[in-house]
C-alpha cells in the first residue's frame, strides 16, 4: 500500500517535472538562437534594409550634409545601368570571373590528377607547397606579388630580361590588360590549392580496380578520365567551380591593392572597387546601393545551387 | 555463378598489373619531377618574401637579385617591430580577432545546439537563412555597414568592426559546430541523465568535452577570417591609429606607388602578419579539405 502511494506520488512529481521540461524544451531552442539572430539582424539585416531603401533615394553629397533624401523609385538603377561605364565594368567583371574561375578549376584539376600519378615523396612536396600558398593571408599575398612584379627591381622583370626579353623597368600595372593579367596570376595562384585538395579528395574515392579493369578493356587515359573519373568527381567539381565563380565575381582586395600600387582606378575597376569608388570616394550612396543590390542578387542567384547541395549533404 | 566468373578475371587483372608496379616506371619519374618543379614554382613567392625580409635594402636594390639570404640579418624585423605603428596595428588586430572569436564561438555554439538537439518551428528557415547569409559578399554590403557604424558612432572602433566580423562568421560557425554536436549521440546525454545528472550537468560533463575539437576548428576559422579581413576594415577603420595589420601592410603598397620602397621591411612585415595564419591554418587544414563545407572557409 504505502509503496504504491509513494510510487504514485513520485510519479506525479516526475510527471510535473517532465511537463515543465517539455515547456522549457519548446522555448529553449528559440532562446538559443536569439543571440545569433540579434547580431545578424544588427550587422547584416539592418544594412540590407537601409541599402534597399537608399537604392530608391537620391542620396549624394547634399544628403551627407543633412538634406533629407528624396524618393526616386528606380531612378538610381536607371542612372547606373544607362551609364556605359557601368556596363563596361559589369562585362569586365563577368569576363574576369569566367577566365579566373575556369583557369583555377582547370589547373586545380590537372594538379589533382598529377598528384594521383606520382610517388609519395613528390606528392607530399607538392601538397606542402600548395598548402603554404593557400594559407597566405590575402594582404600579404598582395605585397609579395607587388614586389615580384615591381617595375624597378622586381624579380619577374629580371627573369624575363635574363632569358632575352627586354623587360627592364616594364610597368605591369599601367595597361588594363596587363593589370588584369597580373590580377589573374595572383587570384589563380591563391585559389588553385583549394580546388586541387578538394578534387584530390574526390579522386582518392575512385577505386584503382575499376580504373585498371577499364585499362585492360582498352580504355585510354582520356576515356578513363571522361567515363570513370569525371562522373565520380562531378559533384565536387560543380561545387568548386561555383564557389570560384562567386569569389571571383566579388574580387575586391586584389584589385584594390593593385590599384594602390599605382594603377589608374578608372580603367581597371571591377564591380567591388567601382562600388567602393561610388560610395566612399564620391559619397553617392544611392548609386552605390543600387549597384550593391545588383551584386547581391547575382551572388544569391549563384549561391542557391550551393546551398541546396549543402542541405543535401546534411540529410 | 555469375559473380565468380566476373570477379576472377578482375582479381587476375589486378595481380598482373600490380607486378610491373615494382619496376621503376619512367612516366612516373618524369611526372614526379614535373610535380616537384611545380611545387617549387608555387612556393617561390613565399620563399621570396622570406628571402627578401632577411636582406638589407641595398642588396634588394642592386641590379642582380640575390637568391639566397647570404649576408642577411633580422634587421628588417627589428626595424619594423620597433616602429610604433606595428604594435598599434597588432593591438587592434588582436583585440578585434579575440573579441570576434570569443563572441562568435559562444553565439554559434548556442545556435548549433538549437538546430542539432531540438526540433522547432522555424528551424529549417533558420538553417536556410544561415546558409544564404554566409554567401553574402562584404563587397555588396560595406557601404551600408559603413553608414550603420557612422550612425551609431562606432567608426574607427574595435567594437564596430568586431560586430560586423561576428555576424560574418557566425553563420558558417553554427553550420560547422552543428556537425560536431550532431556527431555526439544524444543517447550519451540521456544515459548521464538516467544516472542522475540534470540536463545541464549531462551536457557540460559529457557532451562539452567531446566538442572541444569542433570548438577549436571553428575558433581557428573565426580567427583566420578576422585576422585577414581587409574590405570592411578599409571602409570602417579610416583613421591611421585605428589600422589593423592588413591595413598597415597596405600603407607600404600605397607608398610604393610614389617612391622607392624598402622592400625588405615590407617583406618582413608581411612575414610577421603571415606567420600566425600559416601556423593556425596548418593546424586545421585536415578539416578544411574534407567535405563540401571546405568551400566557404577561405575565399
Amino acid at each position: 500500500m504505502t509503496v504504491t502511494q509513494t510510487l504514485s506520488a513520485e510519479n506525479q512529481a516526475a510527471r510535473a517535472a517532465a511537463a515543465r521540461a517539455r515547456k522549457l524544451g519548446r522555448l529553449a531552442p528559440y532562446a538559443l538562437i536569439i543571440p545569433s539572430i540579434a547580431i545578424l539582424l544588427f550587422s547584416l539585416g539592418y544594412p540590407l534594409v537601409w541599402q534597399f531603401i537608399t537604392s530608391t533615394q537620391k542620396f549624394g553629397l547634399a544628403q551627407q550634409f543633412g538634406r533629407p533624401p528624396e524618393f526616386i523609385g528606380l531612378g538610381n538603377y536607371a542612372t547606373v545601368f544607362t551609364n556605359p561605364e557601368t556596363w563596361a565594368i559589369v562585362l569586365r567583371s563577368i569576363a574576369f570571373m569566367l577566365v579566373n574561375a575556369a583557369l583555377t578549376v582547370v589547373i586545380g584539376v590537372l594538379l589533382a590528377l598529377l598528384m594521383t600519378a606520382i610517388g609519395k615523396a613528390a606528392r607530399l612536396i607538392l601538397q606542402v607547397a600548395l598548402l603554404i600558398a593557400w594559407a597566405m593571408p590575402v594582404v600579404a599575398t598582395m605585397t609579395i606579388w607587388t614586389w615580384l612584379f615591381d617595375w624597378r627591381r622586381g624579380i619577374i622583370n629580371w627573369l624575363l630580361t635574363a632569358v632575352g626579353l627586354d623587360f627592364t623597368n616594364h610597368n605591369w600595372l599601367a595597361e588594363p590588360l596587363s593589370f588584369y593579367f597580373v590580377a589573374t596570376v595572383i587570384v589563380v595562384w591563391m585559389s588553385v590549392p583549394f580546388v586541387t585538395f578538394s578534387v584530390y579528395a574526390g579522386l582518392t574515392q575512385v577505386s584503382d580496380e575499376v580504373l585498371e579493369a577499364a585499362q585492360l578493356d582498352g580504355a585510354d587515359g582520356y576515356r578513363r578520365f571522361h567515363y570513370i573519373i569525371l562522373p565520380l568527381i562531378r559533384p565536387v567539381l560543380m561545387i568548386v567551380l561555383l564557389l570560384q565563380l562567386i569569389w571571383d565575381l566579388r574580387v575586391f582586395t586584389q584589385i584594390r591593392m593593385l590599384q594602390d600600387a599605382g594603377a589608374p582606378p578608372s580603367s581597371t575597376d571591377l564591380l567591388g572597387t567601382y562600388i567602393y569608388r561610388l560610395g566612399v570616394a564620391s559619397s553617392d550612396f544611392g548609386m552605390a546601393s543600387a549597384l550593391s543590390i545588383f551584386v547581391l542578387l547575382l551572388t544569391v542567384a549563384m549561391s542557391a545551387f550551393y546551398v541546396v547541395q549543402l542541405l543535401k549533404e546534411d540529410s | 555463378m555469375t559473380t565468380t566468373t566476373l570477379t576472377t578475371p578482375l582479381v587476375a587483372a589486378t595481380a598482373t598489373t600490380k607486378a610491373p608496379r615494382q619496376r621503376i616506371r619512367p612516366l612516373k619519374v618524369v611526372l614526379s619531377v614535373i610535380a616537384i618543379a611545380l611545387a617549387l614554382a608555387w612556393v617561390f613567392p613565399v620563399y621570396w618574401m622570406v628571402n627578401s625580409s632577411l636582406l638589407p635594402n641595398a642588396v634588394l636594390q642592386s641590379v642582380t637579385p640575390r637568391f639566397l639570404p647570404f649576408g642577411g640579418s633580422l634587421d628588417n624585423f627589428l626595424t619594423v617591430m620597433t616602429d610604433g605603428k606595428f604594435f598599434g596595428a597588432l593591438q587592434m588586430s588582436l583585440a578585434i580577432t579575440l573579441l570576434t572569436v570569443a563572441v562568435a564561438l559562444l553565439f554559434a555554439f548556442l545556435g548549433a545546439l538549437a538546430i542539432s538537439r531540438f526540433k522547432f518551428r522555424g528551424r529549417t528557415s533558420f538553417v536556410l537563412a544561415l546558409l544564404f547569409i554566409q554567401m553574402l559578399p562584404a563587397e555588396g554590403l560595406f557601404i551600408a555597414q559603413y553608414k550603420l557604424m557612422a550612425s551609431v558612432g562606432l567608426l574607427n572602433n574595435i567594437l564596430g568592426v568586431s560586430l560586423i566580423y561576428i555576424a560574418a562568421v557566425v553563420p558558417f560557425t553554427v553550420w560547422m559546430l552543428r556537425g560536431f554536436v550532431a556527431g555526439i549521440p544524444a543517447d550519451l546525454e540521456e544515459a548521464a541523465m538516467v544516472d542522475g545528472c540534470t540536463r545541464t550537468q549531462a551536457f557540460f560533463r559529457v557532451t562539452f568535452p567531446l566538442l572541444a575539437p569542433g570548438l577549436i576548428a571553428s575558433g581557428v576559422y573565426a580567427f583566420l577570417q578576422a585576422w585577414n579581413e581587409f574590405t570592411v576594415a578599409l571602409v570602417i577603420l579610416q583613421k591611421e591609429d585605428a589600422m589593423t595589420l592588413p591595413l598597415w601592410l597596405r600603407t607600404f603598397i600605397l607608398q610604393s606607388a610614389n617612391r622607392a620602397t624598402d622592400w625588405g621591411q615590407v617583406m618582413a612585415s608581411s612575414t610577421l602578419v603571415a606567420i600566425p595564419v600559416i601556423v593556425f591554418f596548418l593546424l586545421v587544414q585536415g578539416r578544411l579539405t574534407s567535405g563540401l563545407v571546405a568551400g566557404a572557409v577561405k575565399g
